[in-house]
């Protein structure tokens, strides 16, 4: 793409700041075809939304909502349904299900990467722990909402806990292989430099272990709303799910395809924050991964 | 002709003396023993530049391991300037940082900067401040010529210069031995001479002894003091190859009639030891 990023010309590269080699690949993506492609990809599903529903009126199409009337309801300041982003009420569902997300999400990452660092680093702890773990990992959510609701009391913990579930198989699972995924050479080097057993880890085992760490999270929370809206719609007050669910049995559909949305942006906000913060930690895998682009 | 290369080498240099003693290492990972070392035995002078050379899989990387403490040995002894290593008792060598190993894909950490990573060796040990240690670090690479890359991260920049790193970072903890295996294999062959000229070059301002796992004879010829041409697995000396052109030397040597007339010598035998491991379908390790 650059000459000038070549691997082999870039000593000076070190003067490059990570703000703007960020400003850099955002340029470089608004004059690639990605941006207008995607777009398009927007514009094709809201046009066979619109003349499915509006135009065409095709047949099972009749109860759904049309994009004219969700986003009329979303952004009018007196919405028919009572739901719209002049509402307070919008706020609050948003707001509890981002609460319960930053719950569950810390909890299982706070456990779930000190966990997989460890099973994947010692073998005997590894042969205890991990087949229980293989066992209640397959176990999909659903099936836990009983449980949630028997162990737990109230209504916001049991729904935290299912979020928290799925989150923490996936972090602990990706952590573990990232462990493994690190080249012996590298803590053969530790070792040879003079490193204990403990120094390797903090400085191979853990940094090593980093960018399947942050996949880990990426899939942890995506997973997390996943549970988070199946945990909704059975137990708890508010939140996204909750929304939906409740949206669907007072027959307001346009509040469903509303919560739909919102679910959507919400969910790739922190995903993409989760990504930053990973970005953030990992500069070294920036650098590679922007001079191995071209 | 061996001691006048014995005894240049060991003029500077008294701390690095390997002496291997029949070892032999039978590896056993499915019932079925395997010897990749027979009965091996090598003395190697302090501040020797040893080639070790053979055809891909012979059990050379075995050798190497055992001396850095990877892996145990089966019989047999290795000490290093007169303390045992491993050997009958003490059949695993604990690594450390008298001994270093630059490996064969390079084991710089990507998620350290240049100088942190040459750094790393003393910030373990502890002895020196932070100040110390990186003042030490910055004027080492300076010296090899790696100035205005300390902030880069080795996956930032070229693969000979991540092997320059490799090395300083071995150094910085004044090393008696530096252990390559293949660390060259990968680079192509300009480079490669490059690499040479300026592992030399490093070589003559910190005398060392270097263990140089290589199945390139001609890098084998241009660096080193003597040649130890391995047999095909089981792998023990074959033939010793006396180098003796002398140091320091540069790339006009390859060109020389000496540097011709030993890598005749060396070739034949070379050749029918890799026939042998072709034959054989050994994979390569």
């Amino acid at each position: 793409m650059d000459k000038s990023m070549d691997p082999t010309t870039s000593a000076s590269s070190s003067e490059v700041s990570s703000a703007a080699l960020t400003m850099f690949r955002l340029s470089s993506w608004l004059k690639s075809p990605r941006p207008y492609l995607m777009l398009i990809g927007f514009a094709a599903v809201l046009a066979f939304w619109f003349f499915s529903v509006e135009v065409w009126k095709l047949p099972r199409f009749v109860d759904m909502p049309g994009p004219t009337e969700v986003f009329t309801e979303w952004f009018s300041k007196e919405p028919y349904y009572g739901l719209s982003v002049y509402t307070p009420e919008y706020y609050k569902h948003i707001g509890i299900s981002l609460r319960r997300i930053a719950f569950a999400f810390f909890l299982a990452t706070a456990l779930g990467v000190p966990l997989g660092l460890f099973l994947g680093w010692s073998k005997t702890f590894r042969e205890f722990i991990f087949p229980l773990f293989e066992l209640l990992r397959p176990i999909p959510v659903l099936a836990w909402v009983p449980l949630a609701i028997i162990m737990f009391a109230g209504s916001e913990t049991p729904v935290i806990f299912l979020t928290f579930l799925a989150s923490f198989f996936a972090t602990t699972l990706n952590t573990m292989l990232g462990v493994e995924s690190i080249d012996e050479s590298y803590s053969r080097a530790a070792r040879c430099l003079g490193a204990n057993r403990w120094q390797t880890f903090k400085h191979v085992v853990v940094p090593g272990a980093m960018p399947y760490i942050f996949t880990g999270l990426q899939i942890s929370i995506g997973v997390a709303w996943f549970s988070l809206v199946a945990g909704e719609m059975v137990s708890g007050q508010y939140g996204l799910g909750y929304l939906i669910n409740t949206s669907y049995m007072m027959i307001e559909y346009p509040k469903i395809i509303i919560g739909m949305i919102t679910l959507g942006i919400v969910g790739y906000t922190t995903s993409a924050m989760v990504r930053i913060l990973g970005d953030y930690l990992m500069q070294w895998r920036v650098r590679e991964l922007a001079l191995g682009d071209n | 002709m061996s001691t006048v290369i014995t005894e240049q080498a060991t003029d500077t240099v008294t701390e690095g003396a390997i002496r291997i003693e029949d070892v032999v290492k039978i590896y056993d990972p499915d019932g079925a023993a395997v010897m990749a070392v027979d009965h091996c035995s090598i003395d190697i002078p302090a501040g020797e530049i040893c080639m070790i050379v053979g055809p891909s899989g012979c059990g050379k990387t075995t050798l190497l391991n055992a001396i850095a403490g990877f892996h145990d040995i089966t019989s047999g002894s290795i000490h290093l300037d007169g303390e045992l290593l491993c050997g009958p008792g003490q059949p695993e060598a604990v690594p450390g940082s008298d001994r270093i190993v630059v490996f064969q894909n390079g084991a710089l950490f990507p998620w350290k900067t240049n100088l942190d990573n040459i750094a790393f060796g003393p910030m373990m040990a502890g002895k020196l401040s932070k100040q110390e240690i990186y003042d030490k670090a910055r004027s080492m690479m300076a010296d090899a010529g790696l100035s205005g890359t300390e902030n880069n991260y080795p996956g930032e920049v070229s693969s000979g210069l991540r092997r320059r790193v490799e090395i300083v970072r071995a150094l910085m903890n004044d090393p008696k031995v530096l252990l390559f295996d293949e660390p060259y294999r990968a680079l192509d062959s300009l480079t490669k001479s490059v690499m040479h000229e300026a592992l030399l070059e490093i070589y003559y301002r910190n005398k060392v002894t270097i263990f140089f796992i290589t199945h390139d004879l001609e890098e084998a010829i241009f660096l080193g003091h003597r040649l130890i041409i391995m047999s095909s697995r089981p792998c023990k000396p074959k033939k010793i190859v006396e180098v003796d052109i002398p140091h320091p030397r540069d790339y006009s040597v390859l060109t020389s009639q000496r540097f011709r007339e030993i890598m005749n010598e060396a070739k034949d035998v070379v050749h029918e030891e890799a026939q042998k491991a072709f034959d054989a379908g050994e994979k390569e390790g």
